[in-house]
């Protein structure tokens, strides 16, 4: 497949990144992993005059400790993310969930910021990252700004990101000795979620102490599962105790109808998985 | 020169042998060029323009604009290439008054289906040539779509092609009673109601539309620069599409070369006649360059031929001990906007095979074909015995669930017992051999399906969230695709038989051509290892040569697992011949009587003496024709050609356990047995991975795979990420085993296996399905069984509303879903 003409550069730092987004103006795309855009050119979806590849610009790779941040370079490629050893201790549902995406071959070339970016309802990593509170650190000319994920997702495919700015790093506050779980559910073991489960819970003696909780595919944004989760805090870590706090997942959500999951069916899908996930994170 | 014959040692025979196929390194590596790898010097490109509509007048085509575009050679429409009244080939009129529409090479009034061809830009690049075909603006009225079929045969529905004045392309009946092969259906059925001792069960079933999703787009190059032209193409059918060629485009075929060369895959999804095939000779002839045309993943998936797509009306009678009585089968086909080169009989091969591997003593069947305004239908893996398969093993359960018996001993209770091979069915067909106790013992120890039983118990007993399932699938298939006068009492509009030659070479090394042209198969070791052992030479030292009629100039080609059924015994024959000429020049060498030489492991020996001479020794003898026997042509070589008299019958038992977690309806297949009676097996590292690939294809038509149209007659699954193909990750590791029971109908003994899986596997699974959730109420769930459709069917079957489902795989939350593939031109977010 043929994408249509576009012109094609790759600035080696932030600034010049930036400089190009403005040069190119409303036609301007960038590019991260490519995962989802490269196919939207090739079936000419999308036609965008200028492509800017952040491929070049290695300080927006990487993980690192930061205080009590767990601090992830845009770039970071999924493959990096879930075999890291700072994600998987302080962060475990970020790795959790990005190991269900799509495949190998896609998770050693998508990123983290890409997919972020992208907005996609479906996308695997916008509930986690809600779920979670992370932090996206958004460059653009007049320097950087952090937005809180609540307020990053707007609409589909649409962020916080503005004109002539880029998501430069993901800042996760640490869940350490959190239990965690992504429930996915799909048509096909590479398929996009028809609906997924971002959870991680604190359990102190038994009891659930604090609970996070974030839904993929239920709204036009990742979806935060607000009254799960105050309905889980201070009860027994059981399954059925779990179950009815599940109950509440549909609370705010505004499910799409399709031909894999009209919205009556991912609702009740929302509950059962949100109930499991919750149960494999407190186990 | 005469040698001493080395102390016997006998090679261990290459027949049975596991061999790894010898042509995958280059196939998988890439080191093989396919078609759109080729590309003669002064190559033009070409990109056609489709419809984005199902049913549309076509009141202007705009050209200026796309011919100004860079690169651009031309744009045109078939008038522009005065192609506007060739019609492609329909090679398969099932009745005497089938209507058949004609199928242009591109539409000039009227487009029938979404992403039919309206006109071709040619550039000297492919980029070129696709960005000016969006230049291109055709001016449409819109029609009314025909999707339904069943809308689509009453008063006053849209027609599809007016001129024909119905949608109906034909009404086919086969009738035991008429033909004298078993007895009236319609008594069957009555003496069946008047008696309080039968039962009469009706179902009806549904094939949704597959696509055959081949791996390698198809694609094409033609070059005209030489005396032959040379059409290389992405297909599986080399020597018809010379022919054809010849019939619908008027080139000699003397003038036509045509090259398959290494093809990926096929599923039958590459028998066709191409339009795109054919305005590349129009194009090549009148632009005197070498044109390539290959198609997009998108335009594959929408303009490809499709498979399946059957409303099917099943009515089975049976006393009440289980004794089937009669089979009635009333079959509506959707052949979609035209037809393809066998579309209309695709559901007729099937109409032998509902009688399957038992003694049904009245059958009757009716198949009307019917015109939508849908990428047309034609061959895909099985083509028709699916069906077939699908409707008998699914009704035999429902019959087993009306009657409360065990579903495999109510087959049991009916099939062909293996002492009455041969066996004449109600059909007529004669089935060789068989020993479905055999395979079926062995798959049932395998499968334990005793110890399965006691566990579905135990989970319904506890109410087990996640219950268990299990399906049975006895089937069989008339394969071999072959006798030329059977063929031709169907209306077949071409013989069965297959063409071999050997070329024995100076230095003893071994040429075989064989007029099978391979897609992915492992014809060449397959094909290698019996040369070897009839001939008596190593495996090395054969190279099998295909896929070019300038090669080949012979053959019928490769579908309907006929490849070694048909083609083997060609090879065989023509080896036989080899061998022929070699014993008189042996004798000639060795001065003894022809009756005197032995023929073993690639030598002719003197009968009780040691002199002997190695086939390889007689080849260079008869090349330098130095003394030669008199009157004896220098050439070992021999053509052959078999035209078997009889298709061949593999069967086999397949059993399935799904776990169907109730809560959410996800379908779990957690085992898959099966036993496989495939005659002889050549290698079975091929036959298992035949079988596999089979599996897969067959439960992918069971669990996922679905081609749907919206109410506008768009196709929704237009990617692949809407066409949901099942990956390994999505399936269990199978259980494979082959029995065998040698054909009698050909001298190697072998059944064919390429299509086995596939028209086995789909009613396993879905009777498994199906038994796992009869305990709620569920009585049937079609295809593909997703988990939404088995969570609705549990909610039904329990009194509690849902709601409607829509088509549409278009929403923004379905990740790539959102992309609407007949609107190419639509913005994404």
């Amino acid at each position: 497949m043929i994408p249509a003409k576009f012109d094609y550069v790759k600035p080696a730092s932030v600034a010049d990144a930036v400089r190009a987004l403005r040069e190119g103006g409303d036609d301007a795309k960038i590019i991260a992993g490519g995962q989802s855009l490269l196919p939207v050119l090739r079936l000419r979806l999308a036609a965008p005059s200028l492509v800017i590849d952040l491929g070049g610009i290695p300080e927006l790779r990487g993980i690192r400790e930061d205080g009590d941040r767990i601090a992830i370079g845009a770039m970071t490629s999924y493959y990096d993310i879930l075999r890291d050893d700072l994600v998987t201790q302080h962060v475990a549902l970020l790795a959790q969930a990005t190991e269900t995406v799509a495949d190998n071959q896609v998770r050693h070339r998508g990123t983290l910021g890409g997919s972020l970016a992208h907005a996609d309802p479906a996308g695997d990593l916008g509930a986690p990252a809600l779920a979670l509170d992370a932090e996206m650190v958004i460059a653009g000319e007049t320097g950087t700004r952090t937005v809180p994920a609540a307020e990053f997702f707007v609409d589909y495919f649409t962020t916080a990101i503005g004109e002539g700015e880029i998501l430069t790093e993901i800042r996760f506050p640490k869940y350490t000795g959190w239990g965690s779980h992504y429930e996915k559910f799909n048509r096909t073991a590479q398929a996009w979620s028809m609906c997924a489960v971002a959870a991680a819970v604190r359990v102190e003696g038994g009891t659930i102490a604090e609970a996070r909780v974030g839904l993929t595919n239920m709204g036009t944004t990742p979806i935060r599962a607000a009254g799960v989760e105050q309905a889980l805090i201070g009860q027994p870590a059981s399954a059925e105790a779990i179950r009815t706090a599940a109950d509440r997942a549909t609370e705010g959500t505004a499910a799409p109808s399709d031909a894999d999951a009209a919205a009556d069916y991912r609702e009740h899908l929302a509950r059962v998985l949100t109930g499991r996930a919750v149960l494999a994170a407190a186990g | 020169m005469t040698t001493t014959a080395e102390p016997t040692t006998t090679p261990s025979p290459e027949v049975g042998k596991a061999r790894v196929r010898k042509e995958d390194a280059r196939l998988i590596t890439g080191r093989t060029r396919y078609t759109d790898a080729i590309t003669p010097q002064g190559t033009l490109h070409v990109h056609v323009v489709r419809s984005p509509l199902a049913h549309a007048k076509i009141l202007g085509v705009d050209k200026a604009e796309a011919a100004a575009s860079p690169g651009v050679i031309g744009v045109y429409t078939a008038t522009d290439l005065g192609v506007e009244s060739v019609g492609l080939p329909c090679a398969w009129p099932i009745t005497p008054d089938m209507k058949a529409p004609q199928r242009p090479l591109l539409a000039s009034d009227t487009v029938h289906f979404a992403g039919e061809g309206v006109a071709v830009v040619v550039a000297r690049s492919a980029a070129e040539a696709r960005d000016a075909a969006d230049l291109v603006d055709v001016d449409y009225e819109e029609m009314e779509p025909v999707l339904d079929m069943e809308a689509a045969l009453a008063e006053g529905a849209t027609l599809v092609h007016p001129d024909l004045g119905t949608n109906e392309n034909a009404t086919w009946v086969f009738d035991s009673g008429e033909a004298g092969t078993g007895g009236s259906v319609a008594d069957a059925i009555s003496a069946a109601e008047a008696d309080p001792d039968s039962v009469v069960v009706k179902r009806r079933f549904r094939q949704q539309r597959l696509i055959p999703a081949f791996m390698e787009p198809r694609s094409c190059v033609v070059d005209p620069t030489g005396e032959q032209m040379v059409i290389y193409a992405a297909t599986q059918i080399p020597h018809i599409l010379r022919t054809m060629t010849t019939v619908t485009m008027g080139v000699p075929e003397s003038k036509v070369r045509v090259i398959a060369p290494d093809v990926g895959g096929g599923f039958g999804g590459k028998i066709g006649v191409l339009p795109e095939e054919m305005l590349c000779v129009a194009l090549a002839q009148k632009l005197r360059r070498p044109v390539k045309w290959t198609e997009t993943r998108s335009e594959s998936l929408l303009a490809a031929h499709h498979g399946r797509d059957q409303i099917q009306d099943i009515t089975i009678t049976a006393k009440r001990d289980g004794t089937v009585t009669g089979l009635d089968v009333h079959l509506l086909a959707d052949m979609g906007a035209y037809l393809g080169l066998v579309g209309p009989g695709v559901p007729i091969l099937g109409a032998f095979m509902f009688n399957a591997i038992y003694r049904i003593p009245a059958l009757k069947f009716t198949c009307t074909n019917v015109f939508t305004t849908k990428t047309l239908t034609d061959a895909y893996r099985g083509a028709g015995r699916p069906e077939a398969t699908f409707a008998i093993e699914r009704i035999m359960d429902e019959l087993a669930v009306e009657l409360g018996r065990d579903p495999m001993e109510l087959r049991q209770q009916n099939w062909i017992p293996h002492e009455e091979f041969p066996f004449t069915t109600v059909v007529g067909l004669t089935y060789d051999s068989g020993n479905y106790e055999q395979a079926t013992d062995q798959a049932m120890a395998t499968f334990d399906y005793a110890g399965l039983r006691r566990e579905q118990e135990e989970r319904r007993r506890n109410g087990d969230p996640v219950q268990l399932g299990i399906g049975i699938s006895t089937f069989t298939e008339m394969c071999g695709l072959a006798p030329s006068r059977v063929l031709g009492s169907l209306s077949y509009g071409a013989g069965g038989w297959e063409a071999a030659s050997v070329r024995m070479l100076a230095t003893g090394k071994v040429e075989v051509i064989t007029g099978a042209s391979a897609h992915g198969q492992g014809h060449e070791t397959a094909f290698s290892q019996i040369v070897a052992d009839r001939l008596g030479v190593p495996f090395e030292d054969v190279e099998i040569l295909h896929g070019d009629t300038q090669i080949s100039p012979k053959g019928l080609d490769t579908y309907g697992s006929r490849s070694l059924a048909v083609g083997g015994p060609a090879i065989t024959m023509a080896v036989d011949k080899v061998i022929a000429k070699a014993k008189k020049v042996a004798a000639h060498l060795l001065e003894a009587a022809e009756d005197d030489l032995e023929f073993a492991n690639g030598s002719f020996t003197v009968r009780g003496t040691d002199k002997g001479k190695a086939i390889q020794e007689i080849a260079f003898a008869t090349f330098m024709a130095h003394d030669l026997p008199e009157g004896m042509e220098p050439s070992l070589d021999a053509d052959a050609v078999y035209d078997p008299e009889n298709f061949s019958f593999p069967h086999g038992t397949h059993l399935a356990a799904v776990e169907i977690d109730t809560e959410t309806g996800h379908v779990d297949l957690r085992k898959y047995v099966c036993v496989d009676d495939v005659g002889v097996v050549i290698n079975p590292l091929i036959v298992e991975g035949q079988v596999h690939g089979g599996l897969a294809q067959g439960i992918a038509q069971a669990l996922f795979e679905e081609a749907n149209y919206d109410e506008q007659g768009t196709l929704v699954n237009g990617t692949f990420v809407d066409y949901t193909l099942p990956s390994a990750a999505d399936l269990p590791s199978f259980d494979t085993a082959v029995v065998s029971t040698p054909a009698t109908t050909n001298p190697l003994g072998v059944k064919g296996v390429g299509e086995a899986g596939t028209i086995a596997s789909t009613p396993a699974i879905v009777n498994a399905v199906l038994d796992a959730v009869r305990q709620f109420g569920v009585t049937d769930i079609e295809m593909p069984t997703t988990s939404q459709r088995v969570w609705r069917a549990i909610q039904e079957a329990q009194g509690r509303a849902t709601q409607e489902t829509p088509v549409d795989t278009h929403s923004p939350g379905a990740g790539l879903g959102s992309i609407d593939p007949n609107n190419p031109q639509g913005e994404v977010q």
